[in-house]
């Protein structure tokens, strides 16, 4: 009896929310896709307003109903692989974890592909740059032991594994790549994603290259072109720091200098 | 070459930071009862410390300034890092001249 009296208040709590929601828009959802590649436009689309949606499933629902020929990238739908990132009213995010209800703005929403990388097709860009200067900022890991070797051991309290996990959980999604203003206007900065992992590696004790490595986040277009904004900060969707992290290599490169690397 | 820039403009700032905020208490402690060209004139020539005072300040802006230029004309002019290297360099040396002759003015008596 209990029981059936909450699931009636349940439901009553659910209707009164649902109808709240439909009068605020029509239970109508508008929404501005872009089309075709750096020339191309937005065209509008529409998608029926839910309770709980995220824009994946919205992008999704215009693929499936709309427009066969959308172009769009996701792979795991729960924020794990980092694929599915686009600018959602101009914030880039991850499309699979962010509510309809969370960013539309008048019953509206606005998808386009990240900023700062080429646009291949609709919502889907090129991140091939993004992952070349992954490279170039020297995230590539060089061991220096063998399989006969014993694993080395690393004490989790020290602070340069505590630096390390800070750092280590990006997913390179590209988000803070898209949010960071200093890659809009450098060709050459290498990015928050890529000195983010470099600072991984310059505190991972293992990585045998450390000369490498420290001279790769320190050349053009390395950590010292951050102007420390802090939007690569502000957008990541794991909550990472890339901005303390490029503060690290810069304090590394500033000792480096004096020879107290 | 990055590197040595960047580093050249953190220590330039840490030498600015306290000399500006001198300079500006000085300007206000100064000037609290109006003054004039003649008195000002009158407590710094030949003075040694004004002197180095104010040779550091310009040595300090001189470096610091022009890095910071030489930035903002790559990252939002698009002007190559050659050209922005030899503007921001004439620009140091313009502001050093300029600095010097001012100090000279001050300390070393009328130009």
């Amino acid at each position: 009896m209990i029981l059936a009296q909450i699931l009636t208040i349940h439901k009553h709590h659910r209707m009164f929310r649902k109808g709240a929601t439909a009068k605020m828009s029509n239970g109508e959802l508008t929404v501005k896709i872009w089309r075709g590649d750096e020339n191309g436009s937005f065209a509008d689309y529409s998608a029926p307003l839910r309770e709980n949606q995220t824009v994946l499933d919205v992008v999704t629902h215009v693929q499936r109903t709309q427009e066969p020929a959308l172009a769009y990238r996701f792979a795991c739908r729960v924020g794990v692989c980092g694929s599915c990132a686009m600018t959602v009213n101009g914030v880039p995010r991850w499309t699979c974890r962010t509510h309809v209800n969370k960013v539309a703005e008048g019953g509206e929403i606005t998808i386009e592909p990240l900023r700062n990388l080429p646009r291949i097709k609709d919502l889907v860009t090129d991140m091939t740059p993004f992952f070349e200067k992954w490279e170039k900022a020297g995230g590539r890991f060089k061991g220096s032991k063998t399989r006969a070797d014993e694993p080395a051991r690393i004490d989790v309290e020290s602070r340069k594994r505590r630096n390390a996990d800070a750092a280590i959980e990006c997913i390179n999604c590209a988000v803070c790549y898209a949010a960071c203003d200093v890659v809009a206007w450098n060709k050459d900065y290498l990015g928050p994603a890529a000195l983010n992992r470099a600072w991984s590696l310059v505190n991972d004790e293992r990585h045998a290259d450390q000369a490498g490595l420290r001279q790769a986040v320190s050349q053009e277009g390395g950590c010292t072109s951050c102007h420390s904004q802090g939007n690569c900060m502000t957008h990541c969707p794991v909550g990472l720091s890339p901005t303390q992290s490029i503060a690290g290599l810069k304090r590394q490169s500033l000792l480096d200098f004096f020879g107290k690397g | 070459m990055e590197n040595r820039l960047f580093v050249l403009q953190r220590l330039t700032a840490m030498i600015l930071a306290p000399l500006v905020l001198i300079h500006l208490a000085l300007i206000l402690y100064a000037i609290r009862g109006g003054l004039s060209a003649d008195e000002i004139l009158s407590r710094t020539e030949g003075s040694v410390g004004w002197a180095l005072f104010y040779g550091l300040f310009v040595l300090a802006a001189g470096i610091h300034a022009p890095i910071g230029v030489r930035a903002i004309l790559i990252e939002w002019t698009g002007t190559s890092r050659a050209m922005a290297g030899w503007i921001s360099a004439s620009l140091g040396l313009l502001l050093i001249w300029m600095g010097f002759r001012a100090v000279y003015a001050v300390v070393g008596g009328a130009i």
